[in-house]
């Protein structure tokens, strides 16, 4: 469901922030679209630039050069238009706590002109929708992470957006409320509400991302398809090999040897099964082929072969790969 | 293209009230902590300075009749400053409370006006709730001349607004961590400083402090507040402040409080 209609729901051409007394640009030339009905991944480390260009694009932001619009409206001229057609879901709660949590949901309703009737009919369904019917003449302070992050997903449902903004939507969630979040995010997607997000889980982007931008430094790296990312590893695919009995260096030295193995590694985390063995890694445009030979090389180096297993690149790969392993 | 607009105006129009109303709501379920917290120092000054003093022979007769004025500036004044600084400065500090708001429909100014109008309503409320208490505490010393009751209405709205657009500014300006320390620095030399407990006229004796009261807004109001209720004495009336300065100097205030408050709430708010 990529384009379902061919339009597009954001478009942000040469974005550039530059905050006062900053040495470098907090975004810095940014330039992508997300179709209409897409859920697009922004991912990168602490300080890529990320949530500026969320703020920007929900108004709370003003870009210092580029242009961004979000349903032809342009977010700098006309944030008004902009804030109609938006939602957006925070990093942490910033739910209003003077508030009881069904009336959460219809003052939102209000504040963006939903008529009576329907905003409190609506705020009774999300409620129910989201597990959260029960308590909802609390206050919020009384509810856990996972549940205000629920409630702001339904606030953010009150006034039927066209673009739902998610900040790291399930950063701190346990793994219940993270499987149920996921669902949730699908479903509102199927309906037709095109959805951006943040994450550093790659997990997440993966499974939930049509397309994924790849940030550091306030500059996109890489916007591509999940299964397209993969591909940048070089060498592509890897085969994972354990072998005991046998010298560590001959070992590699074998597998290096092989035709088609474009990099070895001797990996050093202990296998808390095997817990004798060693680990290796085979890189590879072909990996699947060098099983074969690499058994084989095992044998040769004196050394049994305890297992021998394919291993698609993840994201995370693709992700260190690009931005690198050092701390932020 | 104009129904366009029509549209717009409606929305955002509609997205004011609602934040008023979400305003008057939370303050409603805490009405009587509001009452209490506006009205209890009033109530003892009152009692005291208008009545006691007066009472025991340290004070003239006609010193409650002076005083009154500059309780219900002050009441109206701090009720207005911090029905706007304390939200204020929590919803803009480390929750982000106010961003719902802020993504509503309306221009972002408009949701800073929106404080200052419901400071005003709190200021109004706590002014007028002075005069039957003080009708109750200062018996026969209770006395509002009744000729001038139109500028009596304006003076008490015009009080709502300086303390609504002053608590704007504070609201915007003060961090989470400095709010005690803001209101002893800020509130204190504002509470003595404003001509709240002594005419203007009567400080021509210590010249200096004259001059300096005049930079507290407060001053301007209870002046105005005094020119509209102190009864004359044998015909004559009591000698304020001109009228037209004070009015004058309180609309620049107000003008200039909110003008400076709401570039600073658009400062943190939009960056």
């Amino acid at each position: 469901m990529l384009t379902s209609t061919g339009m597009t729901a954001i478009t942000v051409r040469g974005l550039v922030k530059r905050y006062q007394k900053a040495k470098v640009n907090a975004v810095d030339g940014v330039s992508f679209d997300v179709a209409r009905g897409e859920i697009f991944g922004l991912l990168g480390p602490n300080g890529a630039g990320k949530t500026t260009t969320i703020g920007i694009l929900t108004t709370a932001i003003v870009p210092t050069e580029g242009s961004a619009s979000i349903m032809s409206a342009n977010v700098a001229e006309d944030p008004i238009a902009v804030k109609q057609r938006i939602a957006v879901v925070p990093q942490q709660s910033n739910l209003d706590r003077s508030l009881k949590v069904r009336e959460i949901l219809t003052f939102h309703g209000a504040y963006h002109g939903v008529p009576k009737k329907t905003r409190e009919a609506l705020a009774d369904k999300l409620l129910d929708e989201l597990g959260l019917g029960e308590r909802k003449n609390e206050k919020v302070t009384r509810y856990s992470g996972g549940m205000s992050q629920r409630l702001m997903i339904a606030r953010a449902l009150m006034h039927e957006p066209d673009v739902l903004f998610l900040d790291e939507p399930t950063n701190n969630l346990d793994p219940q409320s993270r499987l149920f979040l996921w669902e949730r995010i699908r479903e509102m997607n199927a309906r037709g509400l095109t959805i951006l997000l943040t994450t550093h889980d790659m997990d997440e982007a993966d499974k939930l991302c049509h397309r994924i931008a790849v940030m550091d430094h306030g500059k996109i790296l890489v916007n591509d398809t999940p299964a397209e990312l993969k591909k940048l590893i070089p060498g592509g695919t890897v085969l994972e090999v354990r072998a005991s009995g046998g010298g560590k260096d001959a070992i590699a030295a074998a597998l290096q040897a092989i035709a088609g193995a474009a990099k070895v590694e001797a990996v050093d985390e202990k296998s808390d099964t095997d817990p004798g063995a060693l680990s290796f890694r085979v890189y590879g445009e072909q990996v699947n082929a060098l099983i074969g030979p690499a058994a084989q090389a095992v044998l040769a180096a004196g050394a049994q072969v305890r297992d021998l297993s394919v291993k698609q690149p993840s994201l995370e790969e693709v992700f260190i790969f690009l931005t690198g392993r050092h701390l932020r | 293209m104009s129904e366009q607009k029509d549209r717009r105006t409606f929305l955002a129009v509609n997205a004011f009230l609602a934040i008023l109303r979400r305003d008057l709501r939370v303050t409603g379920r805490e009405f009587v902590p509001f009452l209490l917290q506006a009205l209890m120092q009033p109530l003892f000054f009152l009692f005291i300075f208008g009545k006691v003093l007066p009472g025991i022979g340290l004070a003239a007769g006609n010193f409650a009749s002076l005083m009154l004025p500059g309780i219900v500036a002050l009441t109206g004044m701090i009720a207005a400053m911090q029905g706007v600084t304390l939200p204020l400065v929590l919803d803009l500090g480390f929750a982000r409370e106010i961003d719902d708001r802020l993504l509503s429909p309306l221009p972002v100014w408009w949701v800073a006006l929106e404080k200052v109008i419901f400071g005003v309503m709190r200021g109004v409320i706590a002014s007028s709730v002075i005069f039957p208490l003080g009708w109750v505490i200062l018996g026969s010393g209770f006395a509002v001349r009744e000729d001038r009751i139109p500028m009596l209405i304006g003076m008490v709205l015009l009080t709502g607004c300086v303390g609504g657009t002053i608590g704007l500014l504070m609201g915007t300006v003060i961090k989470p961590d400095q709010i005690s320390l803001m209101f002893t620095l800020i509130f204190t030399p504002l509470l003595f400083t404003g001509c709240t407990y002594y005419p203007w006229g009567a400080l021509h004796n210590i010249r200096w402090f004259q001059i300096l009261v005049l930079f507290n807004p407060l001053t301007y109001a209870a002046e105005g507040l005094r020119y509209s209720m102190v009864p004359p004495v044998n015909g004559k009336d009591f000698p304020t402040m001109g009228i037209e300065w004070t009015l004058l100097l309180l609309g620049v205030s107000v003008v200039v409080m909110f003008v400076a408050g709401t570039r600073t709430f658009l400062k943190r708010v939009v960056t």
